[in-house]
């Protein structure tokens, strides 16, 4: 028995830290990041892991010697000890250092991502409309301007420039949503009686496999990347087939889509009208 | 050694909850010390009173615990419905599916997959985990460990026990109303909970469950204001606070935990239950459209916020997990002292760490609405003080170990569950960490990934000490043991099978997957991971089925089960005093209290223990 609960315990560390390792292999990580934050996100998601692991690691090693150690049959008394005032002293600052670290580590990436203050400047490109079970994303028409009767309306699909800070606003026509797409690293309720502007920008999405990443004229330019749109907040039956998709373009691409839309808006205005 | 000595082991005496040596007249009133006692009249009590409406803390204590028992095994049906789903949905649910669905051919529906996971939540929190850590252990032993006759108001504490049963009825009854269970999960966010066109279960199943939390709520409330008093004023003489044992610390804690956050709920309870029935609008907005019909048309009221609940809810519901852990941890380091024949290592740490976390534990709500559109700035500052209560965790966690460095480890059911408890705890904290963390936070809220964090923590943790809890005071409970083989093949199983189960949702969670979603591979990107979630629901299948070897046992032992007398883990704390069972009024002898409560391997005595009552010289 006492073998075998210390092979139990040794197990935890040991098959949990070989999951994490090897998961991403198997697929069972996240998915590659496109997005300009996106990789901030993960370095902090990444020191955390590693600072976790450690005492993960420690915590787990020392439960199992102990365990091992002081399970043995002994008819002696245990060490008679009512703590230790500096070991307190060393556990309670250490990790509370290590704490306020991962704190203030956060803090630029979450205003820069979250904070109005820090939007980008451009002009929202579209009011993305949440509904049960659908995603409405809402373009401004030749005019530019929202709320026209010239206006876009692509349903599920939400098209999208790459490589600038696209500006779009989030609402909800009836129950809580949430806007998540995986890859881009970005996640934000759609509440109703709000509209939140959110932004990204999609830096990584046309350059093809064995182009130079860093080398942006080896950005292949016909690409058409597709990502899921998924929505993250209960809101119903149909929570779980709530799914969208974003499309990213090159910005001649998006024009061009951006033109044949606006067109169609027109001709079907005209058959309307006639 | 001034003391008389303790009727030994086993002694008629002993069995019968007698005092030999008291005369019939000191049973009543003030003790030489200011122990209060109370009459130890024997006549006869009715089965009603006895069993049914007793007013002894210990049975109502009992009743909290069966109920909480049944509860759990139908909590845990529900998790197996929700498991069968994610593994291979739409297909025929085994055993049950021909009779609920037969339109369907016995596969489930999504609205039925909405309602399942709501009150499969719903129960294990407000009926399985808060009963039975405060209801059926606080009951149980606080009075006990304390050295108090019984709980300060035990009318209040019976009307505890009953306030909890309306609550079950509706929770019960729910799924039988028209459109079915509550189906909003178990936070309930407005507007789907509160527009009745937006989901079945909003209803009239929201209402009930609107209910069913309200009489939880009363019965927590009357069980935590007896509580803190009965701690507060009912100690044995000498039983300073600093001489408390850390589970009625962390009862006390959680109690208070309750006192201050529960009137929170109980009225946003109420204020939804108005949006619903009587027109008031606090939570839902103007200018919905829902299934293409505005609801202000039809009468519904508007101009609330949804935010305002989600603050309000989770100003209750963040210190209530706490309260669903802190308990918890007060017993395992008991059962971990106990078991290890050592000292409890920083007992002051211990405790104030304790406090730290409930006094944290109310500025930490917003960690739920990162992404809720609440202000970012906000979202900041609940970031440092979230990450901040990291630190007593850890700290605790330190302390067990030192617990169990050097220490004489008793092979116990009772102490692997408690080391299991520390094992798992660990996993559930440390990816805590990720969640506080909101950058990281806006990648992992709500998917899969906070659902192997909770259950790490309150399954991992919670349950594993729950058992470990009921194995240690079984004794004390039903005076006799429970089967130590069978506990250990229950223990080797639920550890391997929970570790199963919920390590890797961790790995669902970090690919992507969203919560509460009734088919995971409606996503194709997601369908790499059915042979993962068929992994994950054939352990749970085998960690639920495993449970038959502790209810065999558990009941096998309350008829069958070994004998023991007042004391068979020889241990110091008050309630290893009184006999076992303890009969009315618990103590057959007048308490003084003279020691803390973890004088294990004492150099002033040649036991290796020296109980709090035991006088040296
Ligand atoms: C028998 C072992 C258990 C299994 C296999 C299990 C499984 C699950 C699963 C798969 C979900 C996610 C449903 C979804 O998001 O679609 C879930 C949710 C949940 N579980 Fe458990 N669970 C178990 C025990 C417990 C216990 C003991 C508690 C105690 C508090 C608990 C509390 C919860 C809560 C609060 C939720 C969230 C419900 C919601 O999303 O509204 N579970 N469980
Ligand atoms: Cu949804
Ligand atoms: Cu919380």
């Amino acid at each position: 028995m006492r073998l075998l609960v210390t092979l139990l315990l040794l197990l935890v560390p040991v098959l949990g830290v070989w999951t994490f390792w090897t998961a991403e292999e198997n697929g069972w990580w996240m998915p590659e990041t496109v997005t300009t934050y996106g990789p901030d996100i993960d370095f902090l998601f990444y020191l955390i892991l590693w600072m976790v692991a450690v005492f993960f690691v420690l915590t787990e090693g020392l439960l199992v010697w102990f365990f091992f150690k002081y399970s043995k049959k002994d008819d002696s008394k245990g060490v008679f000890s009512h703590g230790n005032h500096k070991l307190e002293l060393l556990w309670t600052v250490v990790p509370g250092i290590l704490l306020l670290v991962i704190a203030f580590t956060q803090m630029e990436t979450w205003a820069e991502i979250k904070y109005r203050g820090n939007l980008p400047k451009s002009e929202p490109i579209a009011h993305v409309w949440a509904s049960q079970f659908d995603w409405r994303v809402q373009y401004p028409g030749a005019d530019g301007e929202f709320g026209t009767w010239d206006d876009v309306e692509s349903p599920h699909l939400f098209v999208v420039p790459s490589g600038e800070d696209v500006v779009f606003i989030l609402h909800s026509r009836d129950v809580l949503h949430s806007f998540f797409v995986p890859e881009f690293r970005l996640k934000q309720d759609a509440v109703p009686g709000m509209a939140i502007p959110m932004w990204f920008n999609v830096n990584k999405a046309l350059r093809e496999e064995g182009l130079d990443p860093k080398d942006p004229d080896s950005e292949d330019k016909e690409a058409i990347r597709l990502y899921d749109l998924i929505c993250a907040e209960l809101c119903g039956w149909g929570h779980y087939k709530m799914a969208g998709r974003m499309e990213v373009r090159s910005r001649e691409k998006f024009d061009e889509w951006m033109a044949e839309q606006q067109a169609n808006v027109m001709s079907n205005d005209k058959e309307d009208q006639s | 050694m001034s003391v008389p000595p303790i009727p030994s082991e086993g002694s008629a005496a002993a069995s019968e909850g007698l005092n030999p040596r008291a005369p019939e007249g000191q049973r009543k009133g003030l003790g030489a010390d200011g122990t209060v006692y109370i009459e130890h009249d024997h006549h006869e009590l009715s089965f009603l009173r006895k069993y049914i409406f007793s007013v002894d803390h210990k049975m109502i204590g009992l009743q909290f615990m069966f109920t909480g028992l049944v509860m759990l095994g139908l909590g845990g049906a529900l998790a197996m419905a929700i498991r069968w789903q994610l593994a291979w949905p739409w297909t025929e649910v085994p055993v049950i599916g021909e009779l609920l669905f037969p339109a369907t051919g016995g596969a489930m529906s999504p609205e039925f997959y909405t309602m399942l996971f709501t009150m499969h939540g719903t129960i294990m929190i407000f009926f399985v985990i808060i009963p039975m850590l405060t209801g059926a252990f606080g009951n149980f032993l606080i009075p006990l460990m304390i050295g108090a006759p019984d709980m300060a108001f035990p009318r209040l504490n019976m009307i505890g026990y009953w306030a909890m049963v309306p609550g079950l009825f509706f929770a019960i009854a729910s799924f039988f109303v028209e459109g079915g269970a509550a189906a909003a999960g178990w936070t309930a966010y407005p507007p789907l909970s509160t527009i009745t066109t937006a989901a079945p279960g909003s209803m009239t199943g929201q209402t009930y469950w609107l209910l069913a939390l309200t009489f939880s709520g009363v019965s927590s409330m009357a069980g935590a204001v007896n509580y803190a008093t009965t701690v507060v004023k009912m100690r044995a003489p000498g039983m300073t606070l600093m001489r408390m044992p850390l589970t009625i610390w962390s009862l006390f804690i959680s109690a208070l935990l309750q006192l201050f956050a529960l009137p929170v709920l109980t009225a946003v309870s109420i204020e939804q239950i108005l949006d619903r029935v009587a027109g008031t609008g606090f939570f839902t907005p103007t200018n919905l459209v829902v299934n293409q019909m505005n609801p202000e048309m039809a009468g519904e009221a508007a101009g609330g916020q949804p935010l305002l609940w989600q603050h309000l809810f989770w100003f209750y519901s963040h210190p209530a997990v706490y309260i669903m852990v802190v308990p918890a941890m007060g017993m395992a380091s008991d059962i971990l002292a106990t078991h290890a024949r050592k000292p409890i290592f920083g007992y002051k740490p211990m405790a104030y760490s304790m406090m730290s976390i409930a006094g944290l534990g109310f500025i930490v709500w917003g960690h739920h609405m990162f992404a809720s559109g609440m202000n970012p700035a906000l979202g900041m500052t609940f970031m440092v003080s979230t990450i901040l209560i990291a630190l007593p965790s850890a700290i605790k966690v330190f302390n067990w170990l030192g617990t169990l460095w050097g220490a004489r480890i008793q092979m116990t059911s009772a102490m692997l569950n408690a080391i299991a408890f520390v094992s798992l705890f660990i996993i559930g904290g440390l990816s805590g960490i990720w969640m506080a963390a909101t950058p990281v936070d806006i990648y992992i809220h709500d998917t899969y990934i906070i659902v192997a964090h909770f259950h790490y923590v309150v399954f991992g943790g919670t349950m594993f000490a729950i058992w470990a809890g009921i194995y240690h005071w079984f004794p004390k409970m039903f005076g006799r043991i429970m089967d130590e083989r069978l506990g250990k093949i229950h223990f080797v199983g639920s550890f391997i099978f929970a570790n199963c189960t919920f390590y890797m949702m961790h790995q669902i969670g970090l690919a992507g997957l969203m919560r509460r979603t009734a088919d995971p591979y409606a996503y194709e990107v997601y369908a790499h991971l059915q042979p993962l979630n068929e992994f994950i629901s054939i352990s749970a299948f085998c960690l639920f089925f495993w449970q038959g070897f502790f209810v065999f046992n558990f009941f096998w032992s309350i008829y069958k089960g070994q004998r023991v007398g007042r004391n068979p883990w020889k241990g110091t704390t008050l309630e290893w005093d009184a006999p076992s069972p303890p009969g009315h009024g618990n103590f057959d002898r007048e308490l003084k209290v003279y020691h803390g409560p973890y004088e294990y391997a004492s150099p002033l005595v040649e036991e290796d223990y020296l109980m709090q009552t035991r006088k040296v010289d």
